[in-house]
């Protein structure tokens, strides 16, 4: 099978690597890459434990072939903490009792990122809509809406 | 969380550091920052995928299989049929003396229901193993199949499994689970109202995120590591030990974070076969269900019937219960004879009923064997029996909360198992129920209490 050459960059530094067309971006960053917190819950673009984001938008890696990555910039939840002090997301999810299992947690923390970077005071309503495409069957989906709004919360109040 | 030191303040031991105390989960800093390791974090250079052929049929004799085109795709390593296993038929719960044998690795003549594993194929990619599947030919003579459990257990029925030789769970009881306390016909001649109800369910799903599966590594002493999601580790060792007439210290099982399960992954399916395949190629295999393997062919929460019949006093008290249950094991027993025994125990509910006849059966159909999900044998007795008791109180007219208090089971009670009650706190249970959801009861009902002074 043809190989090809990809170049990205994935939570700031620079990745190059030869895969097989036709290879999922999850299974390059996972399998290729070493970068295990993105994960593979249905293959079919319907679970959202995948989810990346991608040059600032919120992409299923499962859906997205590694070949059409060129040149991008790729931020999953691995890259997150800075110098080992949590994203303010991470520290609610973890205060807020918002994981279990923790298998949908990198996807819902990336579909979160996401909405704080465009709407960083967002009602109820919009975080309930931006975590539609990511299923949790363990947690229960309000430690997650509290734990994004209180980031939220916590962000604006660095701001100011 | 508050603790409410009032209830049973004389009984109450107070020497608890933990309860009540907020505790930070032990793994979630691994959670959000994306470190924590499942089993499928894990990749070694030169790692095969499994993929199982699965039986197109609900019921059918195998006539023959041919994997010589299979074993010519390239990329394929190696094929497994039923031959390949050392102790091809095996039941989980044989460890704990409950038998018979009988559910097989690898179909060895006969399916037993649409989804079995027939013919196991390793081959160096995820895609290499799934066509050379495709290319395993089964010849198949389709049977007549059932379904239904009722239809099961008439006379004439297709024979679903002939290491049970019959489509029902022989307990040492008979039959069915039973369960007998009082005289019930008495009981039902005395009551003043009778109401018989029957209730059924449709198996369930658990979904979870992460699909079952493990990874295998050859240690090149002898020794094989598997890393694996399973639920159940003792049992997925002994039985792999079983299966594979592999000594326990020949397996080093390491489990870790399961990314779900809800009891969907207690049973011992892809274990013995992966670590089969990594000790006949000699290399590390990973064998994990795709979605819709996890949908269509992990075992759900059992399909159940329950007839409940109940003969009520105007005054409120239940004075005879009769329930024949049935659960759906699908083809095999897996954990399903225990389910359908802790129906038997479940069915008389918290309450005190002096007349109580109880069956349950384990019905064998052609369907995806059922297993363990979170209080399987009894979730969907709870909801048949609390729906029975709220139509038993309107049947008298009766408040239902008042209802449930007039028949709540109180310390020293004999419940129909002949236990004597120990420890209940439903009385008190409800009295906070029904402040918090301002559901108002008689005074009468507030003053009472589930303990009683020298039972």
């Amino acid at each position: 099978m043809a190989k090809v050459p990809v170049q990205f960059t994935l939570n700031g530094s620079e990745k190059a690597e030869f895969v097989d067309s036709g290879t999922a971006l999850l299974n390059a960053l996972r399998d290729k890459i070493g970068d295990t917190s993105p994960k593979g819950g249905c293959h079919q673009g319907t679970c959202g434990a995948c989810s990346v984001i991608i040059d600032g938008e919120l992409r299923l890696s499962c859906l997205t072939l590694a070949e059409t990555c060129n040149g991008a910039a790729i931020i999953t939840t691995a890259g997150l903490a800075e110098a080992g002090v949590l994203h303010p997301l991470q520290r609610a999810f973890l205060d807020a009792f918002a994981t279990q299992c923790g298998f949908c947690t990198p996807g819902m923390i990336m579909a979160a990122k996401v909405l704080l970077d465009r709407t960083p005071n967002p009602s109820r309503q919009d975080v309930v809509e931006a975590l539609s495409g990511n299923i949790c069957r363990c947690t229960g989906y309000e430690p997650i809406i509290q734990a994004v709004l209180t980031a939220a919360r916590t962000n604006s109040q660095n701001a100011a | 969380m508050e603790l409410r030191k009032n209830y049973f303040a004389d009984v109450r031991k107070d020497g608890l550091h933990e309860i009540g105390q907020p505790r930070p989960r032990l793994d979630s800093p691994g959670h959000v920052t994306g470190r924590t390791t499942y089993f499928a974090d894990r990749n070694f250079p030169g790692m095969l995928h499994l993929k199982m052929v699965r039986s197109p049929h609900h019921h059918a004799r195998i006539r023959s299989i041919d994997t010589s085109e299979a074993e010519k795709h390239p990329g394929v390593v190696k094929v497994l049929t039923a031959r390949d296993v050392p102790h091809n038929v095996y039941t989980i719960l044989i460890l704990i003396q409950i038998g018979p044998e009988d559910e097989t690795v690898l179909a060895d003549g006969k399916v037993r229901w649409k989804g079995e594993a027939v013919v196991a194929v390793l081959a160096e990619t995820e895609r290499a193993a799934q066509e050379a599947a495709a290319k395993v030919k089964v010849d198949y003579e389709v049977l007549p199949a059932v379904f239904d459990m009722e239809e099961a257990l008439k006379p004439g029925a297709p024979l679903v499994n002939e290491y049970h030789g019959q489509n029902y769970y022989l307990y040492d009881s008979g039959e069915c689970r039973k369960v007998r306390f009082g005289d019930v016909e008495a009981g039902f001649a005395q009551a003043d109202h009778i109401l018989e109800q029957s209730y059924q369910s449709s198996p369930i799903e658990h979904a979870p995120t992460e699909t079952t599966g493990c990874v295998v590594t050859p240690e090149g002493n002898d020794r094989f590591t598997c890393y694996t999601n399973t639920q159940a580790m003792f049992f997925t060792l002994d039985n792999t030990s079983i299966i594979l007439q592999m000594p326990g210290s020949k397996l080093h099982f390491v489990g870790g974070t399961v990314g779900g399960g809800f009891g969907g992954k207690v049973d011992v399916i892809v274990e013995p076969i992966a670590i089969l395949g990594a000790k006949l190629t000699g290399r590390p295999v990973c064998f994990i269900y795709s979605r819709e393997e996890e949908m269509q062919i992990s075992s759900p929460r059992a399909a159940e019937k329950i007839v409940v019949k109940d003969g009520v006093m105007k005054d409120g008290r239940i004075v005879a219960r009769k329930v024949t249950g049935y659960t759906d094991a699908g083809a095999y027993s897996r954990h399903s004879p225990y389910g359908a025994q802790k129906g038997a125990a479940h069915y008389p509910g918290p309450y005190t009923i002096p007349n109580v006849w109880i069956d349950t059966y384990c019905v064998y159909t052609n369907r995806t064997p059922s297993s363990a999900m979170r209080g399987f044998g009894v979730t969907i007795g709870d909801f048949a029996l609390e729906v029975q008791m709220d139509k038993l109180a309107r049947l008298i007219g009766l408040d239902p909360l008042e209802f449930r208090f007039i028949n709540a089971y109180r310390d020293g009670d004999t419940k129909a198992h002949r236990q004597p009650t120990e420890g209940a706190a439903l009385i008190e249970c409800m009295q906070e129920a029904s402040r918090a959801a301002n559901w108002p009861v008689a005074e009468k009902y507030m003053a009472m209490s589930s303990y009683r002074k020298g039972a």
